[in-house]
């Protein structure tokens, strides 16, 4: 029983865990995307339809990704080269993503999903308690693991890590000791948005292998929310992911037992434990300018 | 090859009238290859999109029913954006000011009398306002950020939306549709020219609120406060301006229009509160409050452009078969388009090969 309600845990946190990590590599570069509801929402009818079309739900995860990362290039290309305002566009990119994936989704409400399926392990996955937690979920659970471990070690003990926080903390002296700023802020970008394009993915592939329209039903802001929560800091992602997790499936556990609470006041619960949490982290001021990264949002041009 | 940007010397007078209709002309081009890529002929269905709605006296009556919403609640976030206050959900505002606005008629239906509209009115801003006060008092006190907890809330809003009408506010006559009794007659707000159309006094209101608004920005102490505030929080203190202030100010200015637009919504055109009482209003008045510049006036003529769009999604729909969803995707396009064509302003854009990008061919690239 605690195992089935882990693993249940695991799947609602999962897609706000790779959502979240990717943004919070956008914003330790020093951009903002507010557009992440949009390219993940992009990223589940992309995994859905090419899963459908293709037969292939691992197609289907690449192209998600592969969507998720264009969409990104064009909130790129607004905010890096044309020097856009980044919350205006961000909200453009969410807005039009919601707009495109239920004008293409059409065709696709109702059909039978394909799902990705559980990964199994001889002998492991059967050990008694722990096996299916461990060793039997679906594939997609492990990648958000490595990718947590993988952008921390990233961010914190490589070269090449300590040049994307350069370029977020401070633009000006990154761009004079010569790093291309506005290079390192497309990389960036373009990985955040395949990370949301692959969140987007898990939801129509994994958590409900159906398309609704507006299924993501705001976990990319969430995610936003995650990554300040977790004061930019990626394995605080991953904890943030399991609290909110535990939140959705805490209040679905009770809606099930027929708890006298209306249903409708229990599915609030998790977007007002993220107002709840929000203000909590940033009531400390100090600690909250400490860990931002100082040139979030600022527009960048190089100078000449 | 690689895009440059040269700031100009001061701001593109030009291209400050010019960019909007830029970027309208840009989207119609887009559209237009969308339908093309749908299997459509993209000339017709462009003129059932953007000119067939406008051809008849009932439909230009639709066309107010739709823009006086999204015009009231984009000169209140006109405010709010040009304070650099990112209020991201006045579709909840929009919400729990019909909500509040609706007590009267759905809870004490028995109160008939001509007090009970106005006073529907009155409910339905402060309901707005208080529910904007939220975000506002979050960030001013805690400096918690207003776009996330805004957001949040428009969610929040919509749920209890639903609590309320599929529970304690359900029509005990309505065969257990999810739905409040109708309005009676003291609580419906009328419409303008009733022989002609369905457009009510919502439209008004957004006209009233627009000109009042472009008076306070551009003629008033406040109006000045507000826009140095929003361009340097910094200067403004050394003015005495309080950005505390600002954001609670911003935040209850833009609430009240919202729930304002609310509540005569439900009033004007629907009649009863539903589930579902807005078609994204609250959001794609975002897209109006920048299409319009942050300019009041501007923000009519968006208004119309965007409610036409929402109409021309219906119409589409029933005469070329594409789906009304086509509508939100274009609207989305029209906002990457008016914010990249911003960028003219204040840029001149140049060209540059990337060859020449070591700094002796860039120099070279000036001569």
């Amino acid at each position: 029983m605690l195992e089935s309600v882990l693993i249940t845990i695991a799947t609602a946190a999962t897609p706000l865990l790779i959502a979240a990590v990717g943004e919070l590599v956008v914003e330790r570069s020093g951009v903002l995307n507010l557009g992440v509801e949009g390219m993940m929402i992009m990223g589940a009818i992309t995994g859905f339809a090419v899963a459908i079309v293709t037969g292939s739900a691992w197609i289907g995860v690449l192209g998600a990704i592969l969507v998720g990362a264009a969409f990104a290039l064009l909130f790129g290309f607004l905010t890096l080269s044309l020097v856009t305002n980044q919350v205006a566009t961000g909200l453009a990119l969410t807005l039009f993503g919601l707009g495109l994936s239920g004008m293409i989704g059409e065709g696709f409400v109702g059909r039978p999903g394909v799902k990705l399926g559980q990964v199994d392990i001889p002998f492991l996955s059967d050990l008694p308690h722990v096996g299916r937690l461990l060793f039997g979920q679906d594939p997609l659970f492990y990648v958000s693991l490595l990718l947590t471990a993988g952008v921390a070690y990233f961010l914190f003990s490589t070269r090449a890590g300590l040049t994307l926080r350069a370029v977020g903390d401070n633009h000006d002296s990154a761009h004079a000791q010569g790093i291309n700023v506005v290079a390192v802020r497309y990389l960036a970008v373009m990985f955040g948005g395949a990370c949301a394009g692959l969140a987007g993915a898990y939801l129509s592939l994994v958590y409900t292998p159906q398309w609704v329209e507006n299924m993501t039903a705001g976990r990319g802001w969430i995610a936003l929310a995650l990554v300040v929560f977790a004061s930019w800091r990626p394995w605080r992602v991953l904890a943030g992911a399991y609290l909110f997790g535990g939140v959705t499936i805490g209040q679905l556990h009770a809606q099930a037992l027929g708890v006298a609470i209306p249903s409708q006041l229990l599915s609030a619960l998790p977007y007002l434990a993220t107002i709840a949490v929000l203000v909590i982290i940033s009531r400390n001021r100090r600690l909250t300018m400490m860990n931002t990264p100082a040139s979030l949002g600022r527009p960048f041009v190089p100078e000449r | 090859m690689r895009i440059e940007l040269v700031k100009r010397p001061q701001q593109s007078a030009l291209f400050s009238i010019l960019s909007p209709f830029l970027a309208l002309a840009l989207t119609l081009a887009a559209g237009a290859v969308m339908f093309f890529l749908l299997g459509k002929n993209p000339v017709t269905a462009l003129y059932y999109f953007f000119v067939d709605p406008l051809l008849e006296v009932w439909s230009l009556h639709e066309l107010a029913v739709k823009a006086a919403p999204l015009i009231l609640i984009a000169v209140g976030l006109s405010v709010c954006f040009l304070s650099k206050n990112w209020n991201i959900g006045a579709e909840g505002q929009f919400i729990i000011g019909a909500v509040a606005g609706s007590i009267l008629p759905v809870v004490f239906p028995g109160l008939q009398s001509w007090i009970v509209l106005p006073l529907m009115l009155l409910m339905g801003i402060a309901g707005g306002a208080a529910y904007a006060a939220i975000p506002a008092v979050l960030k001013a006190r805690f400096n918690t950020n207003e776009i996330l907890t805004s957001l949040m809330l428009v969610y929040v809003a919509q749920l209890f939306l639903d609590w309320l009408v599929r529970g304690p506010w359900r029509n005990p006559e309505g065969f257990n549709f999810p739905e409040t009794r109708n309005f009676h007659a003291y609580a419906v707000l009328p419409e303008i020219l009733p022989a002609s159309g369905r457009a009510h006094w919502g439209f008004v209101f957004a006209m009233v609120a627009a000109l009042v608004l472009w008076f306070v920005l551009s003629r008033t102490l406040k109006g000045f406060e507000v826009k140095v505030i929003g361009q340097s929080p910094r200067a403004g203190r050394f003015a005495g301006f309080s950005s505390g202030r600002m954001v609670i100010f911003a935040f209850l200015v833009s609430g009240a229009l919202a729930g304002l637009a609310g509540i005569s919504e439900v009033s004007g055109a629907i009649g009863q509160l539903r589930p579902s009482i807005s078609p994204g209003y609250g959001f794609t008045a975002i897209i109006v409050a920048f299409l319009g510049r942050l300019n009041p006036l501007g923000i009519i003529a968006a208004g119309l452009v965007l409610a036409l769009s929402y109409l021309g999604g219906e119409a589409a729909q029933i005469s070329i078969g594409v789906s009304d969803k086509v509508a939100r995707a274009f609207q989305g396009m029209l906002l990457f388009f008016v914010l990249a064509c911003d960028t003219l302003i204040h840029y001149r854009i140049r060209l540059v090969r990337t060859a020449r990008m070591d700094a002796k061919g860039a120099q070279a690239g000036h001569a």
